[in-house]
């Protein structure tokens, strides 16, 4: 979930500045006669509001397949324990370690964008960003083996309905995941442009972080329930 | 904190005609495309339900040219039972998602949210065109299910399982039919989740220089709210969707039981829940209700403050009131399911807060009457369906009272009553919220006013003739008249069919006041009297800025908000109305401590 930057207005407008620009939040109101540069902005950029209603909606997504497995497990007799393909943990170790890899990678863009430039600073902390970006392409990867495991077993979706849980919520996540990769992908090449704002990066770093977590919780739920 | 992404929502004008009127990422031209999609879609279910009317009235009745429609639902123009439930369920669909969510909260939403918080754009503006474009998808692949196969889908558009779920056996349209339904829904689940996300943005992180959040007029906080619901509701139905599709294309057992036997045909499926999709649906199907009509609230209390010339009793009580709906709006979906067979406890649980619920939706009511009380109100055809809306949600809500009691609700749900229920209170009560907040904007949206007296005529007729439609549906109801039959020939229903016939003529009476609308909007659109930038002496922002609005909305200069949104008719002001936007000050603000 990124934000959308668009080419400058052609004309200027008289647009309260960075420093002025409140919009009072709850009720931190303009007076008629007082100093509007008084005015409480209490609104973080819309980019960072955006991740989290984004993130909302996806965690109701997954909450509503979760309660959809957990209705479905108590409706029949039908419900059979199967083993997760193994390599689902390595999978696991993929996401964790391609989280703390974009951590630094954040920290280092931040201190990149805020320091000053000279010319031992001309390297562009990326490599990180790219390391990252191949844990998350590793990690799709590491799933798409495990689906292509059991489908040589001849293990389809309508196989039973374990099976039927066990490739929605998977595939489900994998296609978040794309999303997470091409935030990744246009974060480095905001960066190698010089035009990346810090706002972008910290929301794909939270999306890409829920990722994470998101698996982790479906890892949990698919070893105790499926 | 506050960096240059506060102003992402800054662009320059389009110059092709592709993108400044087809992939438009301007807020105004996507609100304006919403609203065309809402008028196509609102006509096309009112055609069906034309088609519906005339068959229940008027049962030997060959409708010519029907059988252009389809061949084997309606041989020698005659509708076959089959075929008037696929129209009764496209005719639900295309009404509650593609009208009563789309015009109120989409269109309308899209068009003065930005400018109402005194922004330039939305934050995400691409997703805002995809929202529209997707949607639009949605409702293409919706209609092209009455060419394809044997047509759409009989399930009606709650879509029950197991009927939704067992494929082609079940009947004309239950297989590639239901597939297109729930794809076009999982698309239009997703048009409108991006659409809530702008919505939210927005409204908490666009608004201009001293636009607090109490400030906001009401219409805001309406979609504001409804946009949260949106977000939450249409992210669980998109899932539902998909595992109904599953259901059908991969074979899987999500929704139907074991050895289900339909037409002598043993089913492949095994253990699957039909409650879970009743579950899932209604998790999202009784937000979906508030979904239409809270923004319909929010433009009643609009519209009749600026004909008021005060403000409502209480700003800050509505706007609670509205949140409450909003909340209430998850905890009570079971009291579809009363009849399901669900745990007796459950009904109760769910019974309680469908009474609670009626407390919010009260206190708006009585807020909007206790307002209206001594006011001397401008009569003009958006005050007029700001009245009517009152009126309808009225009428409509009473009867939930009832429905609200399991035990009651056991004898009623199945028939008419529940009908003529949610019409009223849901479907022209939002209707006529539509039709306000089109005749009091459409001179900002346009630059040209409607013909008033054509308004006052379309809303007497639509008026009285909803009311000779849905008012004897609860009669039928308590009357026994079951629900979705196609005919009536059983012996105690017989005697229904001269009310049937009744409802039938006024159905079509009042459907063609409706074109008295549609023309009245075209002619308008050309040959309207230019409006002035602010016609109806309003207060909110988008009445301080130009008629049509600019690309950018504001102009050369953004606007600085200095008062609450409705100040009428305060004492020592210089004139009945100061807008946000004036730094005049006042002495006796309406202001809410």
């Amino acid at each position: 979930m990124a934000t959308t930057v668009h080419e400058p207005p052609k004309r200027e407008i008289d647009r309260p500045s960075a420093q002025d620009f409140g919009n009072g939040g709850w009720r931190n109101l303009v007076p008629a006669d007082g100093d509007p540069r008084q005015v409480r902005n209490s609104s973080p950029p819309p980019a960072s509001t955006g991740i989290w209603v984004g993130l909302a909606a996806i965690t109701m997504t997954f909450a509503a397949f979760t309660s959809a497995l957990i209705v479905r497990q108590g409706s029949a007799p039908d419900w059979q324990h199967i083993a997760l393909p193994p390599v689902l943990y390595l999978n696991t170790v993929v996401i964790i370690a391609s989280s703390v890899t974009l951590e630094i990678s954040r920290r280092r863009v931040a201190a990149f964008m805020g320091a000053p430039r000279d010319a031992s600073q001309k390297a562009s902390p990326a490599l990180w960003l790219y390391i990252t970006l191949f844990l998350g392409v590793l990690f799709v990867a590491g799933q798409t083996l495990a689906w292509l495991q059991l489908v040589s077993q001849g293990i389809k979706l309508s196989t039973n309905i374990n099976y039927s849980f066990f490739y929605v919520l998977t595939v489900a996540h994998a296609l978040h995941v794309f999303g997470g990769l091409g935030g990744l992908v246009r974060v480095i090449a905001k960066l190698n442009k010089s035009v990346l704002k810090r706002s972008t990066l910290d929301a794909t770093s939270r999306y890409w972080h829920f990722m994470g977590a998101l698996w982790v919780y479906l890892l949990l739920l698919l070893w105790i329930k499926l | 904190m506050h960096d240059m992404s506060a102003h992402a929502a800054e662009h320059a004008a389009p110059t092709s005609f592709i993108r400044q009127h087809v992939f438009s990422i301007d807020h105004k031209v996507i609100g304006k495309q919403y609203y065309a999609l809402a008028l196509l879609a609102a006509l096309v279910g009112m055609g069906l339900s034309w088609l519906m009317r005339l068959h229940l009235g008027f049962g030997s009745l060959a409708i010519p040219g029907l059988h252009l429609l389809s061949k084997t639902g309606a041989p020698g123009d005659l509708m076959t039972p089959e075929y008037y439930l696929q129209l009764m369920t496209m005719h639900g669909t295309i009404m509650v998602f593609f009208v009563l969510t789309t015009a109120p909260f989409a269109a309308f939403g899209n068009f003065f949210l930005p400018i109402q918080t005194g922004a330039e754009d939305m934050p995400f503006p691409h997703f805002n065109m995809m929202s529209f474009w997707i949607t639009f998808c949605g409702f293409l692949v919706l209609v092209t299910s009455f060419f394809v196969g044997d047509g759409p889908t009989l399930g009606g558009w709650t879509q029950y399982a197991p009927l939704s779920a067992i494929g082609s056996v079940g009947g004309p349209g239950q297989g590639l039919g239901v597939v297109l339904w729930a794809s076009a829904i999982a698309l239009f689940c997703i048009g409108q989740l991006l659409g809530s996300l702008n919505f939210i943005t927005t409204t908490l992180d666009m608004r201009t220089k001293g636009m607090s959040l109490m400030r906001l007029p009401l219409t805001a906080w309406g979609w504001f709210i409804t946009s949260v619901m949106g977000l939450t509701a249409f992210a669980v139905l998109m899932p539902a969707c998909i595992l109904l599709i599953l259901d059908h294309v991969a074979g899987t057992s999500f929704f139907v039981s074991s050895n289900e036997v339909i037409n002598d045909q043993i089913l492949p499926h095994s253990g699957g829940s039909t409650l879970l999709w009743q579950h899932l649906f209604w998790f999202f199907g009784h937000p979906e209700v508030y979904i239409a009509i809270v923004p319909g609230m929010g433009i009643v209390s609009h519209v009749l403050i600026t004909n008021m010339r005060k403000p409502m009793l209480s700003h800050r009580v509505l706007i609670y009131s509205m949140g409450a709906l909003a909340i209430l709006s998850y905890m009570v979906y079971g009291h579809h399911m009363f009849v399901s067979g669900m745990n007796p406890l459950s009904s109760l649980v769910f019974s309680f807060p469908t009474l609670v619920i009626t407390i919010p939706s009260t206190i708006i009511v009585l807020i909007w009457l206790g307002s209206l009380y001594g006011s001397k109100l401008r009569i003009n055809s958006a005050s007029l369906f700001a009245l009517g809306f009152i009126s309808m949600f009225i009428s409509g809500g009473v009867s939930g009272f009832f429905l609200a009691q399991p035990s009651i609700d056991i004898m009623l749900h199945a028939t008419y009553f529940v009908v003529g229920h949610f019409h009223l209170v849901m479907g022209v009560a939002a209707m006529f919220g539509i039709f306000a907040g089109t005749y009091f904007w459409f001179p900002k949206m346009v630059g040209r006013m409607m013909n008033e007296t054509l308004g006052k005529v379309h809303f007497w007729l639509s008026f009285v003739g909803a009311y000779c439609i849905f008012m004897p549906f609860h009669y039928l109801g308590i009357a026994g008249n079951v629900r979705r039959y196609q005919a009536f020939t059983d012996d105690y229903l017989i005697h229904l069919i001269p009310v049937h016939k009744f409802i039938t003529v006024a159905a079509l009476v009042t459907g063609f006041a409706q074109l008295i609308f549609v023309y009245n909007l075209i002619h308008s659109y050309f040959k309207g009297a230019p409006a002035s930038d602010n016609p109806w002496e309003g207060t909110s922002l988008e009445w301080s800025t130009a008629t049509p609005p600019p690309h950018n909305n504001f102009g050369d200069k953004m606007p600085v908000v200095y008062h609450d949104p409705y100040e009428y008719s305060v004492e020592g002001a210089s004139s009945d109305f100061v807008m946000q936007t004036s730094p005049e000050q006042l002495k006796n603000p309406h202001e809410e401590k």
